[in-house]
């Protein structure tokens, strides 16, 4: 969209209701900088205090504040209204997909984080067990293969686009997700952690990394530009030779 | 109708395309068996059979199916990559050469039978 013209408004429709619903119109003002929060937050401010949204941190760090924008999931504290927005001026605003709607924009994030929880998303130390704050500090070179692969997840602030763009979390609802088995594979790299065995048995099997087809829309969405089909793969492949080589217990 | 725009991206036209073409290929593996067996039944009925497949419906329909074979030996190529060398994003790259892969041993043979 071109810098728009003084006074010129944006026709904004949004979700309203909870699985049951409508599309409800908007018109807001056109500023040339503005995210889609920002749209969000003004509708809400002056047009319509009942409009159920979630955002925290406005920098996207917290990674709360994801919808799906235009048909296409994102993080609108950090979408530009004038890249999203098209030349007739609309912007079509719903939930994330694949997960149970609160009401409007807010969704129900509890199944995406219980399946953090199944696929072993918590660190497990080895030398401390019950989380207790280790004696010695571990040294894990940076160059080392394991601490790379590990690096490369580490930064997913568990906005759930990709969740929301997978389509085999919408063909089955027991799929652990890209974000789950990206956090896993992140703890399997990661030499401090104890728990790998059971997190690899977690992991295995359908509702676990056998079940991605590699379409790579998580990758292709990650608004953190994190790669969790490349984790899968990871996983997947770690099976193969684990089993093959009889290293599963 | 499903909603194509969360879907719009490269790879996951590679993943449809590898998912269409096994569906395809899978349908006329019957017909091929039936080729095959034809041959057993003596070499009467495989030269009737052969006759048939030189109409150029037939022709057209074989060269369709090279690059059915094509594209799905490409995309199984991608996935090996991806799951065994792990391949990042540079795939998008290999998809782009998968594709050009495919229409290209079509084409090869289409210039034979032709
Ligand atoms: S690559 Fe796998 S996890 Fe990622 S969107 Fe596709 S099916 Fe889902
Ligand atoms: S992997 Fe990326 S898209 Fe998925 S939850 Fe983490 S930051 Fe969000
Ligand atoms: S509001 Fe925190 S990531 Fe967008």
């Amino acid at each position: 969209m071109p810098t728009p013209e003084r006074g010129a408004t944006l026709e904004v429709s949004i979700w309203r209701g909870g699985a049951e619903g409508a599309m409800r119109t908007y018109q807001v003002p056109a500023r040339e900088n503005q995210t889609v929060l920002d749209i969000v937050t003004y509708i809400q401010r002056e047009l319509d205090p009942s409009l159920a949204y979630r955002f925290a941190c406005r920098v996207g760090m917290c990674g709360s504040c994801a919808m799906t924008v235009n048909g296409r999931a994102r993080w609108t504290c950090r979408t530009h209204a004038s890249r999203v927005v098209g030349p007739d001026g609309k912007l079509e605003l719903r939930p994330l997909a694949n997960l149970p709607v609160i009401r409007d924009l807010a969704t129900d994030m509890a199944p995406f984080f219980d399946k953090w929880a199944k696929a072993g998303g918590r660190f497990q130390p080895k030398d401390a067990k019950d989380g207790a704050v280790p004696e010695e500090f571990a040294v894990v070179p940076p160059t080392s293969k394991q601490r790379r692969e590990a690096d490369a997840g580490i930064e997913c602030i568990g906005c759930g686009v990709c969740y929301a763009s997978c389509d085999v979390v919408a063909w089955n609802p027991d799929y652990l997700g890209p974000a789950a088995l990206n956090r896993a594979w992140t703890l399997v790299n990661d030499v401090r952690d104890g728990a790998r065995a059971e997190r690899m048995e977690a992991v295995a099997g359908d509702a676990g990394c056998h079940s991605c087809h590699s379409t790579q829309s998580c990758t292709e969405r990650c608004p953190k530009q994190l790669d969790p089909s490349a984790s899968i793969a990871g996983l997947k492949r770690k099976l193969f030779w684990d089993t093959l080589l009889g290293r599963r217990g | 109708m499903m909603d194509l725009r969360p879907r719009s991206h490269p790879t996951y036209l590679a993943f449809l395309v590898h998912r269409i073409s096994g569906l395809l290929l899978a349908l006329f593996l019957p017909l091929h068996f039936w080729a095959l067996g034809s041959a057993l039944r003596g070499e009467e009925a495989l030269e009737g059979f052969l006759r048939w497949t030189d109409q150029p419906l037939v022709k057209a329909a074989e060269f369709g199916l090279v690059v059915l074979l094509a594209a799905h030996l490409a995309g199984g190529l991608r996935v090996l990559a991806l799951e065994f060398l792990g391949w990042r994003r540079r795939q998008k790259d290999l998809v782009a050469l998968s594709a050009g892969l495919s229409l290209a041993v079509g084409l090869l043979f289409l210039l034979d039978v032709l």
